[in-house]
């Protein structure tokens, strides 16, 4: 038999009907408030009914307040979005953890953490970070609202066929070089459109090394580069996070999944489309500067000049953003006062993610001047914290420690960077207006944006350790 | 869906790249349960100055640019958030077609869905649609079942996907195409392992 890679494998498994567009399958549907309304009220339009209530998960996140909950979303608009929710789910009969769950969180935290994420299924969602949950070996992505509509009334979608891209992560990562940096240094290397058209497999000894939730950051920012998905093979690391999972499979069907699970990796001599190297032992910890996120570079470096970038098209972007961030070129990253941060977001708002900003922050104070948050991706992170004891050790540097959602990565909510200020966030995008308008971003890993609270400036937080 | 077959207009040149949907149509607009009224918001950062006074500099203001069809634009348009808010935006505003060297995946699927043409063209004849598009009188020809982008004396072919011809061609819906699959879809779905059906539930 010809070899084929773990997208190939996945994608035959599913396919329904035709060959290029093929109708795929859908094993897993993740819904939540902000691009769902329409995709429902078309269906009611048509007279027509979800297909498979029983594969579909909804949860609120986007748009919901990370405090004071108990007054309820203030917001009369999102509070109508989240209430349209909780009505489509009930009349649809879809399990929905609502603003009142001990389950609820962002979606892409919320799937993984419940077991509902597993290798080898397709997984869809009306949002474009769905990518994280190829982590497990699935074929996740992003689509759009009327998407959202086809799969709830038909539990399919045509899909043409991606090119497939391995990136090598060659060698073992440095101490103090984390996930977020190997993918913000992928993103710097390829541009924001390098993997256009592609489902980018994530491969080498630093990605192997990885665990579950670190995994979930690389294939989280894949839509960062351009990317329809990106994936890494299930492996012990995997099926040891799963096993036991609420959702997971249980006795003879775990038994039979891992069997499944375990023939997904690329075979030996599979082709990809494209194959691109990443070097991990020169990568160093990343920090973004510009209004995309391929606008990134090493902390220890300093603020391009326009000059340098000879592609026109890149060089009007780079004057367009150092004028949007108000940042000179030649300045070392290392000098950029910041005003706020933000730990959170389905790329950084895990329970590692916290532990790791929690060790660079105990024992010392948020800087004067800054304001400093931290928001769970999931109720069960916020209280799994709460019992490690992290939450204290935020609150009593000067963190605000808050409920689970988008909060400021998208600031669809209060939690709004006001203009003209800057914020080190671990979120995915740094694009104009994205954190509030007229707010500017720095993308960072969480010990880097931990540090970045305590010293008030960008800082290469190695020197820390 | 309307069919959608000859779109012959004025254009508005755009010319940066990798525009993301945050530009096209920001989050403080995403809170709305409806497919419409997202037009008066295209571009709404851009279009206005933080006091909410309109940018005379930007096309939406422009008395010059109203009732344009075309948008042309630099490369890795749309990409970003999966948004379809984004599609709405720029046909409620009155565009029909977004030409450009390439285009996020997402955004070009969820133009598909919204009868919004996306034609990808090469750098250099983006270019030259990006000086003609200057002049607001300029205008332009897309002739989606023949592939011809036309403008004065300029013409050019473009490629576009088969099966995403047919249905914008013919306006059909694709949902009622994918239910006349109901057997494939049982069939497969009797194939599925059971594991993986156990999972949700309440």
């Amino acid at each position: 038999m010809t070899p084929r890679t773990m997208f190939e494998k996945i994608w035959d498994d599913h396919v329904v009907t035709g060959d290029d567009p093929a109708l795929l399958y859908v094993d897993l549907h993740l819904v939540h408030e902000v691009t769902s309304p329409q995709a429902f009220s078309g269906l009611d339009l048509a007279g027509r009914s979800v297909r498979r209530p029983d594969l579909t998960l909804a949860t609120v996140d986007h748009a919901i307040p990370t405090r004071a909950r108990s007054l309820g979303i203030r917001d009369p608009q999102s509070k109508k979005q989240v209430d349209t929710l909780r009505k489509n789910t009930e009349k649809h009969g879809i399990t929905f953890f609502g603003l009142d769950d001990p389950r609820q969180g962002i979606v892409h935290v919320v799937g993984p953490e419940n077991g509902f994420t597993q290798p080898g299924k397709v997984i869809v969602c009306g949002d474009s970070h769905t990518s994280t949950h190829g982590a497990f070996g699935a074929l996740a992505f992003g689509i759009g609202t009327s998407e959202v509509e086809h799969v709830l009334a038909t539990q399919t979608l045509w899909q043409k066929r991606p090119l497939t891209m391995a990136v090598e992560f060659d060698g073992p990562l440095p101490h103090g070089v984390t996930a977020k940096d190997m993918i913000l240094g992928m993103i710097s290397q390829l541009g924001v459109s390098g993997g256009q058209g592609h489902v980018i497999e994530y491969r080498g000894d630093a990605i192997r090394g990885l665990s579950m939730e670190e995994r979930m950051t690389v294939c989280n920012m894949s839509i960062e580069g351009g990317a329809r998905a990106g994936m890494i093979a299930p492996d012990e690391t995997t099926f040891a996070y799963l096993e036991g999972r609420p959702r997971a499979p249980k006795d003879a069907g775990w038994d039979a999944a891992l069997e499944h699970w375990s023939g997904l990796a690329t075979d030996d001599g599979a082709r990809f489309d494209t194959t691109n190297h990443i070097d991990v032992a020169a990568l160093v910890p990343h920090v973004s500067w510009g209004i995309n996120p391929g606008q990134t570079a090493p902390i220890t470096s300093s603020v391009p000049d326009p000059a340098s970038f000879t592609d026109p098209a890149e060089r009007d972007s780079v004057v367009r953003a150092l004028q949007y961030m108000a940042l000179k070129p030649g300045t070392p990253f290392t000098a950029i006062a910041i005003d706020h941060v933000f730990l959170g977001s389905c790329t950084n708002g895990r329970i590692e993610d916290l532990r790791n900003a929690a060790k660079v922050v105990a024992g010392r104070k948020v800087a004067n001047g800054v304001s400093a948050v931290v928001v769970p991706g999931s109720m069960q992170v916020k209280a799994q914290a709460e019992a490690e004891g992290l939450s204290a050790v935020f609150e009593a540097a000067g963190f605000s420690w808050r409920e689970a959602g988008c909060s400021s990565c998208l600031a669809m909510n209060d939690d709004v960077i006001p203009s003209g200020e800057r914020c080190a966030s671990t979120s995915n995008r740094n694009f104009e207006g994205r954190q509030g308008r007229g707010a500017r971003t720095h993308l960072l890993s969480p010990a880097m944006a931990a540090a970045a609270a305590v010293a008030g400036h960008l800082v290469d937080v190695r020197e820390w350790s | 869906m309307n069919p959608v077959s000859v779109i012959s207009g004025r254009m508005v040149p755009l010319p940066h790249a990798d525009v993301d949907t945050d530009q096209i149509i920001p989050k403080q607009f995403l809170t709305r349960t409806e497919r419409t009224g997202y037009g008066d918001f295209l571009f709404h950062d851009w279009a206005t100055t933080e006091d909410g006074i309109p940018s005379s500099d930007f096309f939406t203001n422009d008395p010059a640019r109203q009732g344009a069809r075309v948008l042309i634009a630099g490369r890795n348009f749309g990409c970003g958030s999966s948004r379809e808010h984004a599609v709405w935006a720029i046909k409620d505003w009155g565009f029909d077609a977004v030409i450009a060297p390439s285009f996020g995946d997402i955004f070009r699927n969820n133009s598909v869905n919204v009868g919004l043409l996306t034609i990808e063209l090469p750098d250099e004849i983006v270019s030259q649609l990006l000086d003609i598009a200057r002049s607001p009188h300029a205008v332009v020809t897309v002739d989606l079942e023949n592939q011809i982008v036309e403008a004065g004396d300029f013409a050019v072919e473009f490629e576009f996907d088969p099966g995403p011809k047919d249905r914008l061609l013919k306006g059909l819906d694709p949902i009622g195409l994918t239910l006349q699959e109901e057997e494939a879809i049982s069939a497969h779905e009797a194939r599925r392992p059971g594991w993986m059906s156990e999972a949700p539930g309440q």
